[in-house]
């Protein structure tokens, strides 16, 4: 059984990485074929989203932390790096390495005020720092984040490998890289010792303070981890959008992280990768459907809807929430036999 | 002098603002533990649904127009406010997560909804001449429509208070908030309080709705969501579940906004709010009113 | 030294919780020796279990001291309390629901053996922790339901894990809070036989939150009465069931 799952996985793996030099065309699914750096590039910005719903649910499916901030981690990744690279020209080791320093000290600064409440004040509040994240890159505090204009990098900041259309299947690998490295730095974390007592802590936090564990001390942990892995999402985004804009600031695009974790199960990794990638995928080609001209021969009562993918998503989201709790995850474990 | 009572009374309006937003969530969260995620879509829904009745019905006297838009707006937000409660709440009693997650879902979509029927541009709310004129008061030039807007949120307030000290549901409420496991236990129908609940919160929300494009001048879907996360900021300073604790801090977060916005720098005054909050979490993890929160 | 004259291991003076004007738990001072054995009675809601989370630190005293191994943990938060060695069950289950019925031992093991802030090592390649967990299921007489998760287990057996938790942590002191609370008779001895082994084998201080007289008299060294968040008497089992003050309080006389 687990030989199998490793032979799938391997198998799945080679094809991803060999998706550039494969130039067919999938009718229905792409409209180019799968080597078209259109295409290349939708499915780099699908891992991009499927690494920041595995952070996700790193914190809420292993942990049971309910944060509605998590899209500021992402945003912190996005905007430390382009900053770094544009408005302070200081190269790219030197932008990742700032980007780093951030991507750890924000979470542990915010996350340690943060986790002094539970449950839905915890949410509350990591909806309210998230907040104030979006209101600063809005104010362009020293002309630094664009405000609402966003950030474009300026070309020259980068090997010139990582620029323009041509190149577009490199930054396709590196979106890979960063979803094989976050998954196997994930699955270590939760298969870990500590992992194990943020799993106990979502399950009754309580007794693992009785037993003689700080719970508040592993949470923190948890929380940084996964804001790093966001943040490490946001770095990639940048580099595949040649910028950062203020939509990943937002509290809709923390929703949008939730549902992505709940359409793929919650406390499943692959899951939520799963989630992320599909809901990226659907979101892109909702847009289409909502530009089909087919959809303009119907009344508005029904043209109107079809043709917001949010009002799709979240539709699919309620019934999801309401019929199917475990995602596709759940749907396929409840299939299978019980692992041991 | 004249700027400062001008602030003062732009930041007592705003906090109106929140404070009937918050209020609902608050007692939601005090009652059922929900996070009503929804309460913004009751908020723009109510907007709009005022909008939309007052040039639907285009009337001769610029008052009865905008009367009609209040009661629209009131209406539409506790017609939604309900039906969510019903519809997709109460499936979910036994999944706390799950309620929140499905009212996230309903602002989603709600949102998805406002913005397809009427677009992302703001709509210009037109107001009875009274409302867009100016009172004097100490030296500032106030416009009629704020003053209205915090006399409206002051009436709600006092009638929220009167209805949970004075009438039976409103008893039930109260103590549903103290200790839900006592009231039930009672043989007290709670499900009822909750639909209530929402039903007033949702009311009052949607009134907001409305009220707000007065304040404003405009109505846009994206108001509602700023409005529902500075409406759970003042929630959590005033003490989830505490409708005075709410109050008071809706007008503390208003007022603190709106001098710091204009005496230091746009977006200070809410940056300073969230700042705010960390503050009393640190200090006092309960809010203003409240014991620990759970 | 003579078992009198040690310095109590647990200690509290004056202990007592205020919510706004109602006193849940009241001026309690008592003195609890290394290795006794001590059965907590009372009528419900005299304060029992109130007591025991200002003792294990879940619930912040409003006044009084908590002196615990020597040291004023009156502060200190629960994990703090737990690693000098008091270890706590509940009144009802607590384990963790969605784990298997091992993972649940094996954390409480790791718990009180260390290392479990590793995030980088594998928690399956750990054997000390894996061996403790299984020898405490065994002992409880789970071993055999050790894949399964710990909520499908009956009621009899969560409370039986409820024990193997606390087993794996090795505490100085323990607060049992009904450990028999809702199992069926036929089950108890085996129950009861398990404590035991904490409080011989495993060198343990108990104090044990029981209804069961007919239990109770073989059990304690010493019980202590509890009644209207006050601290009745603390005497031998013979000379509380003689006690008349203990006798009205459980008759309801108004005193
Ligand atoms: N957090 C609380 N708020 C209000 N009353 C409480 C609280 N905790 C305990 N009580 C009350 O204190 C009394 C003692 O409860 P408890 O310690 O559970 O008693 P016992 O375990 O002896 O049955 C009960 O009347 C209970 O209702
Ligand atoms: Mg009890």
């Amino acid at each position: 059984m687990r030989g199998r799952t490793l032979l799938i996985a391997a198998a799945v793996l080679a094809l991803l990485v060999a998706l550039p030099w494969i130039g067919v065309p999938i009718p229905g699914l792409f409209e180019r074929s799968l080597d078209a750096p259109g295409t290349l590039n939708v499915l780099a910005l699908c891992f991009v989203f499927g690494t920041l719903a595995l952070s996700y649910d790193l914190l809420f499916g292993y942990v049971g932390l309910l944060s509605f901030g998590h899209a500021l981690y992402f945003a912190n990744g996005a905007y430390v790096f382009a900053i770094a690279l544009t408005r302070w020209h200081v190269g790219l080791p030197a932008a990742l390495a700032l980007t780093a320093l951030a991507a750890f000290l924000l979470p542990l600064a915010l996350g340690a005020i943060c986790l002094r409440m539970r449950d839905i004040p915890f949410a509350m509040v990591t909806l309210a720092f998230a907040e104030a994240g979006s209101i600063l890159v809005m104010q362009n505090p020293l002309g630094l984040t664009g405000g609402e204009e966003g950030l474009a990098l300026s070309a020259d900041a980068l090997p010139a490998a990582l620029v323009g259309v041509p190149n577009t299947h490199n930054l396709y690998w590196i979106a890979l890289a960063l979803l094989i490295v976050a998954y196997a730095v994930a699955r270590r974390a939760v298969d870990s010792p500590a992992g194990h007592v943020w799993q106990a802590i979502r399950e009754n936090e309580r007794r693992v303070a009785v037993l003689g564990l700080n719970p508040y001390g592993f949470k923190l942990g948890a929380f940084v981890l996964s804001a790093m892995i966001a943040a490490a999402a946001g770095v990639v985004y940048v580099l595949l959008q040649g910028g950062a804009n203020p939509q990943i600031t937002t509290s809709g695009f923390t929703l949008a992280l939730l549902v992505m974790v709940v359409l793929g199960g919650v406390g499943t990794l692959w899951g939520a990768v799963l989630g992320g990638i599909v809901y990226e995928y659907l979101d892109f080609r909702l847009v289409a459907l909502a530009n089909a001209p087919v959809l303009q021969a119907f009344p508005a009562v029904v043209r109107i809807p079809l043709s917001e993918p949010l009002f799709l998503l979240g539709l699919l989201f309620i019934v999801l929430v309401l019929f199917v709790p475990g995602g596709f995850g759940g749907l396929v474990r409840r299939r299978a036999p019980a692992a041991p | 002098m004249s700027d400062v009572v001008l602030l003062l009374i732009t930041g007592l309006g705003l906090g109106a603002l929140y404070f009937l937003v918050a209020a609902g969530l608050s007692l939601i969260w005090g009652l059922m533990r929900v996070l009503n995620f929804a309460h913004g879509a009751f908020f723009t829904v109510g907007a709009y649904a005022g909008w939309t009745a007052s040039t639907a019905l285009p009337s001769a006297s610029p008052w009865l127009s905008w009367s009609i838009s209040l009661v629209a707006g009131i209406a539409a937000g506790g017609v939604f406010a309900t039906l969510t409660e019903v519809v997709l709440i109460r499936p979910l009693y036994a999944r706390p997560v799950g309620q929140v997650l499905v009212t996230v879902g309903v602002s989603l979509c709600a949102l998805a909804l406002v913005e397809g029927t009427y677009g992302n541009d703001p709509k210009q709310i037109l107001l009875p001449d009274a409302l867009t004129g100016t009172t004097t008061i100490l030296g500032a030039a106030i416009t009629n429509a704020r003053l209205l807007v915090i006399f409206a949120a002051a009436l709600v307030l006092v009638l929220l208070l009167l209805f949970l000290s004075r009438t039976r549901y409103g008893l039930i409420v109260r103590a549903g908030v103290e200790n839900r496991a006592m009231v039930e236990a009672l043989g007290i129908d709670v499900q009822r309080a909750f639909t209530l609940v929402f039903a007033i919160g949702g009311m009052a929300a949607g009134l907001g709705g409305v009220l707000a494009g007065a304040y404003y001048g405009t109505i846009d879907p994206s108001r509602g969501t700023s409005m529902l996360i500075f409406a759970f900021i003042v929630t959590v300073i005033g003490g989830l579940g505490s409708i005075g604790g709410s109050a008071v801090a809706a007008v503390l977060v208003g007022v603190l906004q709106q001098f710091l916005n204009f005496y230091a720098a746009a977006g200070v005054g809410d940056f300073a709010v969230v700042a705010l909050l960390a503050v009393v979490l640190l200090v006092r993890p309960g809010g203003i009113a409240g014991s620990a929160p759970t | 030294m003579s078992e009198a004259e040690r310095p109590p291991v647990l200690r509290t003076a004056g202990l007592g919780l205020r919510i706004g004007a109602v006193p849940i738990v009241d001026d309690v001072s008592l003195a609890v020796r290394e290795g006794e054995f001590l059965v907590v009675i009372g009528p419900n809601g005299a304060g029992k279990t109130t007591l025991f989370n200002l003792l294990s630190g879940l619930t912040p005293a409003t006044s009084g001291s908590v002196t615990f191994a020597g040291r004023d943990v009156t502060r200190a938060a629960p994990y703090q309390r737990a690693r000098l060695g008091l270890g706590r069950t509940f009144q009802t289950s607590s384990i963790f629901a969605g784990l298997s019925t091992r993972e649940n031992a094996r954390i409480a093991a790791q718990a009180h053996l260390g290392g479990s802030a590793d995030v980088l090592r594998s928690a399956s390649a750990a054997r000390v922790p894996l061996e403790r967990a299984e020898a405490a299921l065994e002992t409880v007489g789970l071993a055999h339901r050790a894949e399964v998760p710990a909520g499908a287990l009956s009621h009899g057996e969560k409370r039986k894990l409820d024990l193997a938790l606390v087993l794996c942590t090795e505490p100085r002191v323990v607060l049992l809070d009904e450990p028999t609370a809702g199992m069926a008779v036929e089950d108890i001895p085996e129950l009861v036989a398990v404590i035991q082994r904490i409080h011989r084998d495993g060198h343990a201080t108990v104090l044990m939150v029981e209804h069961r007289m007919d239990l109770v008299m073989g059990l304690a060294d010493r019980m202590a009465v509890m009644h209207h968040g006050t601290l009745l008497a603390v005497d031998t089992p013979d000379r509380i069931v003689a006690n008349e003050t203990v006798q009205s309080a459980y008759l309801g006389d108004p005193l």
